[in-house]
């Protein structure tokens, strides 16, 4: 939507560029050998089917009239020979050509996936999953479309047309020239035609694209629909939407369907001309009967051939118009990429910098602005601050999830724009806000932080964050089946699954945002303990509202409104008594107040004091 | 193929359609025969007359003829499409409302990409056989009896003998849409898992792109991808071996008659016009023979999909209004468990025997360890799930016996997710109450303490969210749920863990906001901070889904060691050395008792009890 303009391909006014044909004709270039033997079985099963006729009106003319039955058998025993040559011929015939067209759809979906995996994060922000998916499936079925029933007959049916039309002018170049005076028209309706049937054919995939989108939402967020009783409101949305579709697709149908029958009755017109002028020609005797017979026969034979190459037009305007959109996600650039010439990043020692950045995730809405920080290696640095201030954006910008608006973020006194992405990400282990399991096993889960993890390591890591006392409860263990988005799973669950990935990936440098917000305390408790391990050696950024969870950080910084407002030790913050002083106090001040409007400061004092001192 | 004989009855909603559009095929095969006789007839009558009117006419007629040809050409592809739309459209309607309804445990074991693919790939390939497809087939069937019926009147020894080989054109015709069905499931089930795939990757990309997985997932889709097109290819396969032969087969009947034929005209009990007569009619039944396979093709195809369609149209709902439910009458917020146990599907016992009473206006409090069952027990409440043991009820209502739209009207939820859509904000928060006017909009904005951030957005109220919300930050998500969940005026609240990704200032105000509200409302919070927990009416502890201690927060802190310790734990986290300890701290119960815990900030917590 943002990313992708109107059309790669293409104006308004529905005309392709001539290059998106030529583009997807590329794709079958590869398979040009191929495609040549595959005509050529065309050629020979054709001939063999025109064969078949022919001996059969020879078994008649000659043997059967004759009486000459063993003549006869001979010749029918060349006509099965005829049919089985045919048959042989047409089945490999089928078969290369469901390759070659399988082969193709295969290597777009292929394509499209790659790219879509090199899309940068701010195109996901903005563009439907469904609409995607839509493309790699539903645009990419068009093509299918295309290739299962045009490829093979097309050689063929322009051979005949061609034959004709050679026919007809050494029959009689008058007569002939005669009944092509309807060919302008011919032509003239195709191009309003195609015009049309571009246009309408544009709006099936762009509609079948919203249906895809919109039903992608609906499935995926389904038990909120559910919880808000919301299911007639959505029915009607996607009825809406629904309608658009069919209507749309009823549209298209109209349009095609007017292509054969206007060049029909284009074409019966030649026909009607030839009958009345060239039947009054044989009248004056300018000309002979078995002219005209012959004439109007090849006429008839016209019908077939352009019926094919109607449905194909069509076929290929759909593909078109699928294959515009397909185009239109391949050549969107990644926002970000590996510059050329970026170097791999050897094993980092951690530092990483942001000088003087500013960043906007929309042009002119700055998110953060002038950020300068510098964490050393090892360190681990916490940040706080008030919801949306930009904590998780922060953290986005030194993996190079988005690039910076002003300003750099360096790592080890590299620009990250200069190096390879993967070299960088590879040795961060991020805990997402937004934590995402897989579908697939616990196991694979977990080892998604680094794929050559033997299973004991997966284990050590799930230990680590405490998550192996549940895992191990469950029945089949590291075994058991994620479902999609870990609906099998508490939230808590799911963050600990996700925590102990990015500790398997043993990183350089870690980044934990919110990992345990919705853990429990005690939980926390014990990673926290893990934790002071495991933050050893790494440079590490935590975020966390619940300032218990960044207590072993080396330095605090607190943003506010993408802003550093404050800088300091957890010490020195407080005796500042600015805003992280107040967020900090706040934590309990509600609890203080409770206390004291209940009157209640002493009896804890009494109940809990005793517990304390057990220990 | 048995799906097939479900498709009649989506058809007959367009019968009007499908009707006019073999009507319309009729007529076009008809001037179809008729065009050649006209011309003929033209050479014959028109030149051998030496008319030039009737020369002219005649060419009139064929310009007519054409004419309506191309009318009923038109009307056969534009009814047929409409009518085989119409049936799409109203399958995906009935899919999208069965997946909006089926329960919460059939979308956990199901796949997004798999209800997807159903949805739009195979709903389309039904589409394309309930038009074209059946429309051929019901005419290739038509023209094979119309000629065989013409060719016994002619003479029904040759007809007979051109139709021997019918028995085994059936039995490989039949065997082959056998051996293709598996295959077409095959591709539909295959391409569902690249779906899938696909899905997984596009709503999972932040977790792709951080851990600079794209080789990996790149080479499970090329895998996939693979195995999708190596199943293509058995379906080529398929046809390719299958169609040459019904071709041969089919002609070996012209060769049959030829053969038997020429021995009868040689000893004279058949004419030679009879025979070439009959060989001609022959020719025209070849065609609608050769027009098999392709359809059968096409037909098996659509029976695999149907059968998946309808695999989704036909599960029971396990969540569905009992027959005798009756609406929800509007309730005071009474909810009582009794004795409730409850497994999830296929799996182990969550709950054991919880029972509790949340009388109205009361505030319940779930706390317990991450998978303890809190999430559970708040589900059975608006009853995503049916309890296994036991009953939920609310005002004595079993929540089995009510109507689901009355019941989940009258309860507000903010999910642990807080699971956002496409639109604006504003659409966002009135989610629930569609028609919702801007002024409570705000009011319940403000309530969740967001306005202040929406009205900082350029576009306030009508700032799109991306999907599932992903431009905006955790806490403004959950801040927007509460506000979407508020503005229901719901007489039973619960709060799932909804303000864990916000910051302390910002959710203490959000309580201090929703103490007001919950007043005369029954609620249920979840949450991990014992401040928020602390003022309820009834604190339920949860352990494995077991209730193991309740009471309110004072008689926890006396007679349950766990809760005492979790409140030990936050204490000590919020506690400061002395020196450092403000006036504004001094205040609390937590640093005087806590000094002792404090530890060197690096260093790790001191483990707790
Ligand atoms: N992908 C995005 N596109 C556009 N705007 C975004 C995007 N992600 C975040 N924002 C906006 O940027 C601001 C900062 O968001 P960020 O996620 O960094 O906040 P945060 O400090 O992590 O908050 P929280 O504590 O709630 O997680 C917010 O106003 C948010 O709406
Ligand atoms: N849809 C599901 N299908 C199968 N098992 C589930 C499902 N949802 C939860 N579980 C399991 O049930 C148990 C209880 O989960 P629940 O979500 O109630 O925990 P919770 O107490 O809310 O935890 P958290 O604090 O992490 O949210 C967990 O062990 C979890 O793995
Ligand atoms: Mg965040």
């Amino acid at each position: 939507m943002f990313h992708m303009r109107f059309s790669a391909y293409g104006d308004e006014h529905g005309r392709y560029d001539p290059r998106l044909l030529r583009r997807l004709l590329g794709y079958l270039r590869p398979f040009a050998g191929r495609i040549t033997l595959g005509l050529l079985l065309v050629v020979i099963s054709t001939v063999m089917s025109l064969l078949g006729p022919y001996l059969i009106k020879v078994a008649i003319d000659n043997h059967i009239a004759s009486g000459d039955l063993a003549g006869l058998d001979r010749v029918l025993l060349l006509t099965l020979g005829t049919y089985l040559v045919g048959g042989a011929c047409f089945g490999a015939q089928l078969y290369l050509m469901g390759w070659i067209g399988q082969r193709v759809l295969a290597r777009l979906r292929d394509q499209i996936f790659d790219h879509v995996q090199r899309l940068s994060l701010s195109f996901f922000d903005r563009q439907e999953a469904g609409d995607t998916m839509s493309r790699l499936v539903n645009d990419v079925d068009t093509l299918n479309q295309l290739f299962s029933m045009g490829l093979s007959s097309l050689p063929l049916d322009l051979f005949t047309l061609v034959g004709i039309v050679a026919a007809m002018l050494l029959l009689n170049v008058r007569l002939a020239l005669l009944s092509f005076t309807v060919l302008p028209f011919m032509v003239a309706s195709t191009v309003i035609f195609a015009r049309r049937a571009r246009k309408a054919y544009r709006l099936t995939r762009q509609k079948i694209g919203a249906v895809s989108a919109d039903l992608q939402e609906s499935i995926s967020s389904v038990r909120v629909v559910q919880s808000f009783a919301r299911e007639r409101v959505n029915q009607e949305r996607f009825d809406q939407l629904n309608r658009e579709n069919r209507d749309a697709n009823v549209g298209a149908a109209a349009v095609a369907s007017s292509f054969f029958p206007t060049v029909d009755v284009l074409s019966s017109i030649g026909t009607a001309i030839i009958v009345g002028v060239g039947g009054a020609l044989a009248l004056r005797g300018e000309m002979t009967v078995g002219i005209i017979f012959a004439f109007l026969s090849y006429l008839t034979r016209f019908f077939m051939p352009i019926r094919d190459l109607s449905q194909l037009y069509n076929s290929l305007l759909s593909a078109m118009a699928g294959s515009e959109r397909i185009f239109q996600l391949l050549d969107t650039p990644p926002a970000i990429e590996d510059r050329p010439g970026a170097i791999a990043l050897p094993r980092l020692e951690g530092r990483i910098e942001f000088r003087n950045v500013s960043f906007a995730y929309l042009p002119g809405e700055p998110v953060l602005h002038d950020i300068n920080l510098r964490i050393e290696p090892g360190e681990t640095l916490a940040i706080v601050g008030p919801t949306g201030a930009g904590k998780t954006t922060i953290a986005s910008l030194v993996g190079r999830l988005y690039d910076v608006t002003e300003g750099a973020v360096l790592v080890d006194g590299h620009d990250v724009r200069d190096v390879q992405m993967a070299s960088l990400r590879s040795q961060m282990g991020v805990v997402l806000q937004e934590n995402f399991v897989f579908s697939g096993t616990v196991m694979d889960n977990i080892r998604y932080g680094r794929l050559d993890a033997s299973d004991e390591e997966v284990i050590a890591a799930a230990r680590l964050v405490n998550a192996d006392s549940f895992i191990e409860r469950l029945p089949e263990g590291y075994q058991t089946e994620v479902m999609e988005r870990g609906a099998n799973f508490s939230l808590g669950q799911r963050q600990l699954i996700a925590f102990a990935r990015a500790v398997l990936a043993d990183p350089r440098i870690l980044i934990l945002d919110e990992a345990t917000s919705s853990v429990d305390t005690r939980t926390e408790q014990l990673i926290q303990r893990a934790l002071a391990r495991l933050l050893k050696g790494r440079t590490s950024i935590v975020i966390a509202h619940r300032l218990s969870t960044i207590r072993s950080a080396d330095r605090v910084i607190v943003i506010d409104g993408g802003r550093i407002v404050e800088e300091g030790t957890h010490d020195e913050l407080m005796a500042r008594r600015g805003l992280y002083h107040d967020l900090y106090m706040r934590q309990y001040r509600a609890e203080a107040e409770e206390a004291e409007s209940r009157g209640l400061a002493a009896g804890l004092d009494g109940t809990w004091a005793p517990r304390l001192a057990e220990c | 193929m048995r799906s097939l004989l479900r498709l009649p009855g989506y058809l007959r909603h367009h019968w009007r359609s499908a009707v006019g559009a073999y009507v319309s095929l009729v007529v076009v095969t008809a001037s179809n025969l008729v065009m050649p006789s006209l011309v003929r007839y033209a050479i014959d009558l028109g030149i051998g007359s030496g008319r030039v009117s009737l020369l002219l006419w005649i060419a009139l007629g064929i310009v007519v003829v054409a004419c309506v040809r191309a009318v009923f050409a038109f009307l056969q592809g534009y009814l047929s499409e409409r009518a085989s739309q119409g049936v799409a459209f109203d399958m995906r309607n009935a899919l999208y409302d069965k997946i909006q309804r089926l329960s919460f445990s059939y979308h956990d074991r199901t796949q997004t990409g798999q209800l997807m693919t159903r949805a739009t790939s195979d709903v389309e390939t039904v589409r394309f056989f309930c038009g074209m497809g059946l429309l051929q087939l019901t005419n290739t069937v038509v023209m094979t009896l119309g000629t065989s019926a013409i060719l016994f009147v002619t003479d029904w020894r040759l007809a007979l003998l051109s139709l021997s080989i019918t028995p085994p054109l059936l039995v490989i015709v039949v065997g082959f849409s056998r051996k293709v069905q598996p295959i077409f499931m095959g591709i539909q089930q295959e391409l569902a898992r690249l779906n899938t795939i696909l899905q997984e990757n596009l709503v999972g990309v932040r977790v792709v792109k951080a851990f600079a997985r794209e080789p990996f997932e790149r080479q499970r889709f090329g895998q996939q991808n693979l195995t999708l097109f190596g199943q293509n290819l058995r379906a080529s396969r398929a046809f390719a071996t299958v169609f040459p032969i019904i071709n041969t087969l089919s002609g070996l009947g012209t060769l049959l008659i030829l053969w038997y034929g020429g021995r009868q005209v040689a000893s004279g009990q058949l004419s030679l016009g009879q025979l070439v007569a009959f060989n001609t009619y022959l020719l025209l039944l070849l065609m609608p023979l050769r027009m098999l396979g392709p359809l059968l093709g096409l037909a098996t195809r659509a029976s695999a999909s149907a059968q998946r369609v309808f695999e989704i149209l036909d599960t029971p709902l396990e969540i569905a209004d009992a027959p005798h439910a009756r609406p929800l009458p509007p309730i005071k917020g009474r909810v009582a468990f009794e004795q409730v146990s409850f497994a999830y599907f296929g799996g182990q016992k969550v709950l054991d025997g919880v029972s509790f009473v949340a009388e109205p206006g009361q505030v319940v409090a779930l706390l317990g360890a991450t998978g303890s069952g809190k999430t559970t027990i708040i589900n059975l409440i608006p009853r995503f799930y049916d309890v296994t043991e036991g009953r939920v009820t609310i005002d004595g209502y079993d929540v089995r016996d009510v109507t689901l739209e009355s019941l989940r009207r009258q309860i507000g939820i903010v999910l642990q997710e807080s699971m956002l859509f496409g639109g604006t904000i504003r659409e966002n928060i009135a989610f629930g109450v569609p028609g919702a006017s801007l002024d409570d909009i705000i009011a319940v904005a403000k309530a969740a303490h967001a306005h202040d951030f929406i009205m900082s957005f350029p576009q306030g109220y009508d700032t799109p969210v991306g999907e599932r919300g992903v431009t905006l930050s955790g806490g403004q998500r959950q801040r927007i749920a509460i506000a979407r969940a508020l503005l229901l005026d719901p007489r039973i609240l619960i709060l799932d863990d909804s303000t864990s990704s916000v910051d302390v200032e910002t959710e203490y105000q959000i309580q201090q906001a929703l103490r007001t509200l919950m007043k005369d409302r029954t609620s249920f919070v979840i949450a991990q901070r014992l401040s928020t927990v602390r003022h309820a009416d009834l604190i339920l502890v949860l352990d494995r889904g077991r209730v193991v201690a309740r009471g309110t927060h004072q008689e926890l802190i006396r007679e349950s060691g766990i809760y005492a310790e979790i409140y030990d734990l936050q204490l000590r986290q919020g506690s400061q050395p002395a020196g450092e300890a403000g006036p504004s701290e001094a205040r609390a119960p937590g640093p005087d008792q806590d000094r002792r815990g404090r530890q060197a900030p690096s260093q790790a917590p001191a483990p707790a009890c």
